[in-house]
């Protein structure tokens, strides 16, 4: 859960993915996972496809191996879960290095880690190939409300600031001797954290003044459009319809 | 707890991806009435704290760590509009950019992360608040119990939604005793953080906490009326009562927490499994040579009987809860005694 | 120094006095008039007002008595839009002011929200950039740049809307000295009426040829600001220190 979230996330380069519009880009991954999950999990070599699809779109991007398989770390707390399942799981048993496993919990298992990785390897291309600030212009062309647009826009544009006044906190923390070692200090973690409150809130006062000041009058005013050609978006559906292809055969074979 | 792909069924997930949607929908209209066209940068910031603070780890026992949640943290800080909001962009967010939490599976997370966290959170807190009295002490409790509340309420709901659409058939009892029991303890250390954080910006900008704007107002008018300590005297005497009512309720709502654990725990025998595989997972994972859990983060250590395992959940939880329960009055406590000696001109201008 | 009397002063502060919302009152009845082309400073120790005089120059605080005048426009509700874009406050801290995702888009946020569009919005945004010589530095994010950066892409955010007078609260606070005089030029060079609020008295000397000071709410004196900064009885009653080792009479001020 916590893991990762400090990792880098966007990879600089000028591939063919990285130079497709937001949107599209957006809405290729979305309708790749949707598939993937509708595909039925028996289908093992189907999802051994959808992997080798999601290593071209690497190799396309010129996303390292290395760096795609990093940041799937984030799913590990998923891992655990589903390494449950087997030991869980009513019906039919069967024997696994000697230890009884049940069939249908390895089934479970195996949906669970197949659908969630490659829905995390999709998720992981699609923000290592696209810039933050595309991100946004793809959601807010994909209709996401303005407001919502402009909420996670600032988000993102503050996220760091207040990390940094976090790490500067705890750095002033540990300076004084503080180091946090169990229950008997998160009496002084939330007074951090209310004091991060604090600064926060404060500092979104200052913002919304300072774009007041500006000419802000509660909407933003349109600055970048993205568009996308006929030929971007038959580019960018090239991976959902292969994935749908794949889909379809899973159901039938 | 982000779910990702695959986990929840694609019917269920995209019911839940609608009630994600009329939910932020509705939140979007009631945050412009809240903070008009401030809303923006406000919840953006707020966005941001709550990201911020999602990844601050506090330390729980030797080498474990948890890390907040935020929804009732959000909910009662900047009302339960602009929190659904926060979570929710928060939540849109990790999915995108670091894959936590599937795509398809952002209506389960919204709805359960979300809206139930901060529906049930705000809820409880606003029915606190109004039935104990008015002060600092029983605004920080009812924000100790709303938290506490808020992280199991959401397990059930989505055990709920695990029950109509989850991709493999775990027998409900175990999902739900092994969730709930889980979060039970999860929760606890939320509300602990919750409480903690609320009473500390309660103690220097009353006004930011949206659930007490009532409480804020009298506090002002009393400065500007009478000498400068009054604020602090009247509620004095009412102190003891709140404190043990609230500790009571608090104890009690602990209880019936963990008698719901051990309940299901011993009527369904089978189910003891899954809380001793929840909780004593790396025991066995161990035994066969396998690395370390991550579940450990939350779960009991080295338990060698499932049933002393069940039990035990309990037993902490409530245990933890009295221990913090106390630690929280105590802190509050000392610090309106320091601030009744200490500080007297405390208004401020902006 | 004698102050031109065709057109309109840029800036017409008279009787103004202001009480928060919770009684406590920051302005007794400020007057200030700064004329087209000046550059003032405004001197004050902590908490005599400043920040909230700045607020009223943008009509951001409502006048509780006297009013304000910006280029013979008065600051009321009906003429905000062309107030605020007439008036540039660059604030203290540039991560207030810089809240967009890059700097163009920072710079490109005030003309597009006057209705600025294209090709001429793309003009105005590079302008603004290249007179603080940030030009290079369009696509990035502003959490990317150093703070001296910022802080000049602050200016030209405000100067993108082609303010009439540019407002500074605290210019050079947390500025290494080559950042500083880097902004010293860049104000220097621009053609704006400037109102300068700082602690920094080497810099309002510098920058500033009049200075006020602002004190207990009132303007409590008006003068040319080498001959403030010399007066040293008026100096201390303000809480106005000048520099170790630094003496205004021996500065030769650059004649502007």
């Amino acid at each position: 859960m916590g893991a990762g979230h400090a990792h880098k996330l966007y990879r600089h380069g000028h591939s063919p993915v990285h130079d497709l519009p937001p949107h599209c880009k957006l809405v290729a991954v979305l309708c790749f996972v949707v598939v993937v999950v509708s595909t039925p999990r028996e289908a093992v070599w189907a999802f051994a496809l959808y992997a080798a699809l999601l290593a071209g779109v690497a190799a396309t991007a010129r996303i390292p191996a290395g760096f795609l398989l990093k940041r799937l770390v984030i799913e590990v707390p998923f891992v655990a879960f589903a390494l449950l399942m087997p030991f869980v799981v009513p019906g039919e048993q069967t024997e696994l290095l000697g230890v009884p496993v049940s069939v249908p919990g390895l089934w479970g298992a195996w949906n669970v880690l197949a659908k969630g990785t490659l829905g995390v390897g999709a998720s992981v291309l699609l923000a290592s190939t696209t810039e933050l600030r595309s991100l946004l212009l793809g959601l807010q062309r994909l209709r996401l409300p303005p407001l919502l647009v402009q909420i996670a826009s600032f988000m993102i544009r503050y996220g760091d600031v207040i990390t940094d006044e976090l790490r500067r906190m705890s750095i002033a923390r540990r300076s004084r001797g503080f180091e946090a070692r169990g229950v008997r200090h998160w009496g002084v973690l939330a007074k951090t954290m209310g004091a991060l409150f604090i600064r926060s809130y404060e500092r979104g006062e200052r913002v919304h003044l300072a774009m007041v000041s500006r000419g802000y009058t509660g909407s933003m005013p349109v600055i970048d459009e993205v568009t996308a050609s006929r030929t971007q978006w038959a580019y960018a559906s090239v991976l959902p319809v292969l994935a749908l292809a794949v889909c379809l055969l899973g159901w039938t074979v | 707890m982000h779910v990702p792909d695959g986990f929840i069924n694609a019917p269920v997930s995209a019911v839940a991806g609608v009630v994600a949607a009329g939910a932020v929908a509705v939140s979007l209209r009631g945050a412009r009435r809240e903070l008009d066209e401030r809303t923006a940068p406000l919840a953006g910031l707020v966005a941001a704290f709550v990201f911020a603070v999602q990844m601050l780890n506090f330390p729980v026992a030797a080498g474990t760590s948890g890390h907040l949640l935020g929804g009732a943290l959000a909910a009662i800080l900047v009302g339960p509009y602009t929190g659904v909001l926060c979570i929710a962009v928060v939540l849109l967010m990790q999915g995108i950019l670091f894959a936590d939490g599937g795509l398809t599976a952002l209506g389960v997370n919204i709805s359960v992360m979300g809206v139930v966290t901060v529906v049930v959170a705000y809820g409880l807190f606003r029915g606190l608040t109004s039935v104990l009295p008015r002060t600092r002490r029983s605004t920080t409790a009812a924000a100790f119990v709303a938290a506490l509340v808020s992280v199991p309420a959401a397990a059930v709901a989505f055990t709920l939604l695990y029950a109509i659409g989850g991709t493999t058939d775990v027998p409900l009892g175990k999902v739900l005793t092994a969730m709930v029991g889980v979060h039970v303890l999860i929760g606890i250390g939320e509300a602990a953080i919750t409480a903690l954080t609320v009473g500390a910006v309660l103690a220097v900008r009353p006004d930011l906490v949206h659930g007490s704007r009532g409480l804020a107002a009298p506090l002002k008018l009393r400065v500007d009326g009478e000498l400068v300590d009054a604020p602090a005297a009247a509620p004095a005497p009412a102190a003891p009562r709140s404190t043990r009512k609230v500790w009571a309720a608090g104890l009690v709502a602990a209880l019936l927490l963990a008698g719901f654990v051990s309940f299901y725990a011993s009527a369904d025998p089978d189910g003891l499994e899954k809380v001793a595989a929840d909780q004593g997972i790396d025991e066995k994972v161990e035994e066969h040579g396998a690395a370390d859990s991550p579940l450990a983060d939350y779960g009991v250590k080295d338990v060698e009987n499932a049933r002393i395992s069940g039990g035990l959940a309990g037993v902490i939880g409530v245990g933890v809860t009295v221990v913090v329960g106390s630690g929280v009055f105590w802190a509050v406590r000392r610090r309106r005694t320091r601030e009744a000696s200490g500080t007297t001109t405390g208004t401020r201008s902006d | 120094m004698s102050l031109p009397t065709a057109p309109a002063p840029s800036l017409e502060v008279s009787g103004l006095a202001y009480a928060y919302p919770d009684g406590h009152q920051a302005l007794f009845g400020v007057d200030l008039t700064v004329a087209r082309g000046e550059r003032v400073a405004v001197l004050g120790p902590n908490g005599a007002g400043k920040t909230t005089l700045v607020l009223h120059l943008n009509g951001i605080l409502d006048a509780g008595a006297g009013t304000v005048r910006v280029a013979g426009l008065p600051v009321e509700k009906r003429h905000l839009a062309e107030i605020r874009r007439r008036v540039g406050i660059v604030f203290q801290d540039p991560d207030d002011q810089l809240f967009m995702p890059t700097v163009r888009e920072d710079v490109a946020f005030g003309p597009a929200a006057a209705g600025l569009r294209g090709a001429e919005l793309e003009e105005r945004v590079m302008t603004a950039l290249k007179q603080v010589g940030m030009e290079a530095y369009a696509t990035r994010p502003p959490h990317h740049l150093s703070f001296g950066q910022r802080r000049r892409v602050a200016v030209a955010t405000v100067l993108a809307m082609e303010p009439e007078i540019l407002v500074l609260d605290e210019p050079s606070s947390n500025l290494d000295p080559a950042s500083r005089r880097e902004l010293a030029d860049i104000l220097r060079s621009l053609d704006v009426t400037v109102l300068m609020v700082t602690h920094d008295l080497p810099y309002a000397l510098e920058l500033c040829p009049r200075a006020v000071i602002l004190s207990d709410g009132v303007i409590a004196a008006d003068d040319r600001t080498q001959d403030l900064l010399c007066d040293d009885e008026l100096m201390r009653e303000h809480r106005l220190e000048l520099p170790f080792g630094f003496d205004p009479r021996s500065v030769v001020v650059p004649l502007t």
